[in-house]
């Protein structure tokens, strides 16, 4: 991509393309965030936006997993319509725009970050509110419909993801009897798939924008895939998502039977909380392999810093939360 | 060989000067690397004191679980452990399997992370 003032160009050009020609850009900032994706912060006069872009302004470069940005911003469109809270899509760059694949959207105010949503006084009403209203918004994703969604999206059940998960796993050679006996556990109590839905894929703190009076958008839709509802109902309550306050089951900070009181009541069913526990020890066992594929970019010499070298320490984290799970299974 | 200054004094040597000298002067990304080798560090001490007899321990369990050679390594132990469990031979039920799994991965976090709460939850 082009020098540094091109890039700053570009954004101007932007800003008036999706603001109109009185709207003038006065400031752009990266906000921290993940390799996968940039985030800039754009803001000029009354106006003020997000853009989410590949990194460096690259375009089509994706991993397997991920949908992509344009088919995230359609996705975010669709849930919009469907009820769900997100980020209002502005814009989505085409190769005039001059600066990669991605997308504008509104700039929604309020807190990702999980420490101080779950200890911070400001969000005591916050989290009272958090488990339910997270239910009746999985509820809505939930009846996004199927074929309104991008072709990009793939479909994945739960034993197509203990599959996809255990080759990972076998591909780098270190056998964890841990994780043998909770693939074998997995696969002998699978239970019957549900009617497949659009699942978010990663909707857990860290994804949902927070403010005092609780959930303002559901965002980061680029895991989004064809699935069993209750793989994101149980993602929110592996133990890694729980940031220490492991007692309450939703994301440390709810209860799982207010998060199923609303979504049964918003999607008409009686899931009950038994039903979540198999989804529970698979979304551990997926982030312990995850934790392991971040590892083997250290290994394999792509990534040499020391938070790769460090993230392979964090497996048996995972693999202490199988065992808890395993043991609470035959209690 | 000499041992004057060991492995872990030099080991927590590095670290106080990452603790007090060289992280409060980074910002940001490697502000937060530092804390990051900071911890790291620190898990390299808890690994060279403890390693040893957890892996006695654990390969003690295995050869008992197994009915295996005082003679297998550690490595090969785990190997054979992994097939029987992945081959359905031992399972959840097994008796002593999940106590053994258990202990081993306790050891295991208590050096790798030895704050985090599924610890505190397999303790209680």
């Amino acid at each position: 991509m082009g020098s540094k003032s091109d890039f700053e160009n570009s954004l101007r050009t932007l800003f008036t393309r999706v603001f109109g020609e009185s709207a003038e850009l006065d400031s752009f900032r990266r906000l921290s965030g993940g390799a996968s994706q940039e985030t800039w912060a754009l803001s000029g006069g009354s106006h003020e936006a997000i853009l989410r872009r590949a990194p460096g302004g690259t375009s089509g470069a994706r991993s397997s997993a991920a949908i992509g940005l344009p088919a995230e911003a359609k996705l975010i469109s669709a849930a919009e319509t469907a009820g769900v809270p997100v980020p209002k899509v502005l814009h989505i760059l085409s190769p005039e725009d001059n600066i990669g694949d991605g997308f504008v959207m509104s700039w929604v105010k309020g807190e990702t970050i999980a420490r101080p949503i779950l200890r911070n006084d400001e969000f005591d009403g916050a989290r009272r509110a958090l488990a339910r209203q997270c239910g009746a918004a999985l509820a809505s994703i939930h009846t996004i419909p199927i074929e309104t969604a991008p072709p990009e999206l793939q479909s994945s059940d739960g034993l197509a993801q203990i599959a996809q998960y255990e080759d990972i796993y076998r591909s780098f050679e270190a056998p964890r009897p841990v994780f043998e006996l909770a693939l074998q556990w997995l696969k002998t109590n699978a239970p019957q798939p549900m009617d497949p839905v659009l699942v978010h894929g990663d909707f857990r703190l860290g994804n949902l924008m927070v403010d005092e009076n609780g959930l303002v958008a559901v965002l980061d839709w680029e895991l989004a895939h064809i699935g069993d509802p209750r793989e994101d109902i149980a993602w929110i309550c592996v133990n890694s998502w729980r940031f220490g306050q492991t007692e309450n089951r939703v994301g440390g900070f709810g209860q799982l039977e207010d998060l199923l009181d609303a979504y049964n009541s918003s999607a008409g069913c009686s899931l009950s909380s038994t039903e979540i526990d198999w989804w529970e020890m698979l979304g551990t066992l997926k982030w312990g392999v995850m934790c392991m594929i971040m590892y083997e970019a250290f290994r394999s010499g792509a990534d040499p810093s020391v938070e790769r070298a460090a993230i392979g320490r964090r497996v048996s984290e995972t693999e202490i939360d199988l065992i808890n799970l395993l043991e609470a299974a035959h209690a | 060989m000499h041992d004057q200054p060991s492995v872990s004094e030099l080991v927590q040597a590095v670290k106080s000067f990452i603790d007090e000298t060289a992280g409060p002067n980074l910002t940001g990304h490697a502000a937060f690397h530092a804390r990051v080798a900071s911890n790291a560090l620190a898990t390299v001490l808890r690994d060279l004191e403890h390693r040893t007899a957890n892996e006695a321990a654990e390969a003690a369990r295995l050869i008992s679980l197994l009915d295996a050679s005082q003679s297998d390594d550690l490595a090969s132990l785990n190997a054979r452990l992994s097939e029987k469990i992945r081959s359905g031979e031992l399972t959840s039920e097994t008796p002593g399997l999940l106590e053994h799994l258990k202990a081993t991965t306790i050891a295991q976090v208590e050096i790798d992370q030895p704050r985090y709460s599924g610890l505190r939850t397999a303790k209680s």
